[in-house]
């Protein structure tokens, strides 16, 4: 089931599996992702996709099974996975809500930053050369995903398709080698997942390997080289978007439905979820699988 | 004239006072939603610290000398109490992080008074108020309105040293590396810890910087008025506290001017309203009330609860 794992494997999940009490969430789920690869996760709703991002990012200890990453186990806290080099976004949008589009992607340099704190008390000079870097830097990743306009906005007033986009960027500042987008279209219009689509592709020109979890499963198939399809917790089949889309287990999974009206099922059933859970910025929601 | 402004003069060092030891309070509230009731307990330890590191440890050729002596025991007194708030936070307040919220605040005030038992117990004396040495120029700087209106050195020195402390603290929580870290987690603690933030190195940092802050308010309320006592934590406590609810709790801001409106209230209703000095204390709360009445959030305070 999973990839022939070769050096240039970045991410790798093998024999995954979370247990919620009498739950099964994830039940021996294996993958890997090899350098620069956009990979798209989908499946139903309650599939464990967001679950297992939460097992990718430190969030959730895996009841068994383990994550590597470059061959060596993943930390298990987020804030040392983060400095790895594993940043994700959420579901549900969650900036900081009080605080600027700039400081938001400043937050995100925070492993990247030294500054003692001697120096930020009393503005020496490494303390004003480390904040002039973080700004420009904070600067050209604003830039990046096109939010350079509002870099003094606060979060919390900015259009829901930025919040989305800044999230991107925040991610972006920790210098990540692998980026977890946990659907990062829901809620846009089609010129805004087009955006969305052009910014994934530039992000893996820099070097940064991606996993999407999306119910647009057009945007999925256009966009990633390899499909993954989560079932019930459990990983139902791996392949190009070619394969999976063609996939007679994918189909009947999915509803048990013709190919044709999945697709128009799937897309029913991403507007009812999108309807359900347009969350604001600080929602508390980590646990949800989608 | 001359007495409406001495009585502003008053307000407005008390109030510099109470802003200073309710940043503390607000810092603490905007990270952990706790209301630190043993904060004020920090404030008089820091200035039973100094006095005694000048009475029992310091050679008398530092302690005659009062521009010497005067900046070391402000830093013992921030030190003192920085230590203590690091302590209570790391035994008392972390292992109960997770606990319902009623348990962090029950603790606070368990702290509160075993801090004060532990002062009146290993502290020579310290059942009756204790003199605090003349440490800063003695006298005042007299303003000529009316019949000249005296504002004593000690007195711009709290004025001068709170403000200054207080746009620091402002300056550092909104432009350095950790500052951001400490709104970041009051914000939200996960993912902050997902930026690669450590919460408990934040909190932590939070208390220190709080505590740190009462501390230095200790010794210049010590060289103010001369005596400190047991309960000095309390009383400023109490008041601090109210500053930093009617300033909008968790706001830097908010705390200072909630200080200087406390301190002015205190004096100028002290001094013109019916009652005089004996019922300062319930004019303070009326307009507390009154606030939390038409403006629940206080001066400064958003509907949600955002900043360090």
């Amino acid at each position: 089931m999973s990839a022939p794992t070769t050096t240039s494997t970045v991410l790798a999940a093998s024999g995954v599996t979370m247990q919620f009490g009498g739950l099964r969430a994830l039940n021996d789920v294996s993958f890997s992702l090899n350098e620069g690869e956009i990979i798209g996760l989908i499946g139903p709703n309650g599939a464990g996709k967001t679950t297992l991002f939460n097992c990718l990012t430190g969030l959730y200890t895996p009841t068994s099974g383990t994550v590597s990453f470059r061959g060596e186990p993943l930390p298990g806290d987020p804030a040392l996975v983060t400095e790895t080099g594993v940043a994700r976004t959420f579901q549900n949008i969650r900036l900081f809500p009080s605080m600027t589009a700039e400081e938001n992607v400043l937050v995100g340099r925070h492993v990247r930053m030294k500054q003692s704190p001697l120096s930020s008390l009393l503005h020496g000079p490494g303390f004003r050369r480390s904040e002039r870097e973080a700004r420009e830097r904070a600067a050209e990743l604003l830039e990046f995903v096109g939010l350079r306009r509002v870099t003094d906005e606060l979060a919390r007033n900015l259009p829901y398709g930025d919040q989305r986009r800044l999230e991107i960027a925040r991610a972006l500042a920790t210098e990540p080698s692998v980026l977890l987008l946990d659907e990062p279209t829901a809620g846009m219009n089609a010129a805004e997942t087009e955006n969305t689509r052009q910014l994934i592709l530039k992000i893996r020109e820099t070097g940064i390997s991606v996993v999407v979890i999306e119910h647009d499963t057009k945007f999925i198939f256009t966009l990633c080289d390899r499909v993954l399809v989560l079932v019930q917790g459990e990983l139902l089949v791996e392949g190009t978007p070619d394969e999976v889309r063609g996939d007679p287990r994918v189909v009947e999974a999915y509803l048990g439905a013709p190919p044709e009206q999945v697709e128009a099922q799937i897309h029913e059933a991403q507007e009812a979820e999108e309807a359900a859970d347009h969350g604001a910025p600080g929602e508390k929601q980590l646990g949800g699988s989608s | 004239m001359s007495i409406l402004m001495s009585q502003i003069v008053n307000g407005l060092i008390l109030g510099s006072l109470i802003g200073l030891i309710a940043l503390g309070y607000t810092m603490v509230y905007g990270i952990i939603q706790l209301i630190n009731f043993a904060h004020g307990e920090v404030f008089m330890v820091g200035a039973y610290g100094a006095v005694g590191t000048a009475t029992f440890v310091l050679p008398t050729a530092v302690t005659t000398q009062w521009w010497f002596l005067l900046p070391i025991m402000i830093v013992i007194g921030a030190l003192v109490s920085m230590v203590v708030a690091i302590l209570m936070e790391r035994f008392a307040y972390r292992p109960l992080r997770n606990a319902p919220r009623l348990a962090p605040l029950i603790t606070a005030l368990g702290v509160s008074v075993a801090l004060q038992e532990a002062v009146r117990v290993f502290y020579p004396e310290a059942t009756a108020a204790i003199p605090f040495p003349s440490i800063f120029i003695p006298g005042a700087l007299v303003l000529p309105i009316g019949d000249g209106v005296p504002i004593q050195y000690s007195g711009i020195l709290i004025v001068v040293v709170a403000l200054v402390l207080a746009f620091a603290l402002n300056t550092f929580v909104e432009q350095t590396r950790l500052g951001r870290a400490m709104r970041a987690t009051a914000q939200d603690r996960d993912v902050a810890r997902l930026m690669g933030i450590n919460p408990d190195r934040v909190i932590v940092l939070t208390f220190a910087l709080g505590g740190a802050l009462a501390g230095v308010a200790g010794v210049l309320y010590g060289n103010f008025y001369n005596f400190i006592n047991i309960d000095m934590g309390f009383q400023n406590g109490i008041f601090a506290f109210t500053a930093a609810v009617l300033g909008g709790i968790g706001n830097i801001r908010g705390a200072v001017v909630g200080g200087l409106a406390i301190g002015l209230i205190k004096s100028l209703a002290g001094q013109y309203l019916p009652g005089g000095g004996a019922y300062d204390y319930v004019w303070i709360f009326v307009v507390l009330i009154a606030v939390l009445v038409f403006r629940p959030q206080g001066f400064f305070g958003e509907t949600e609860r955002v900043r360090a």
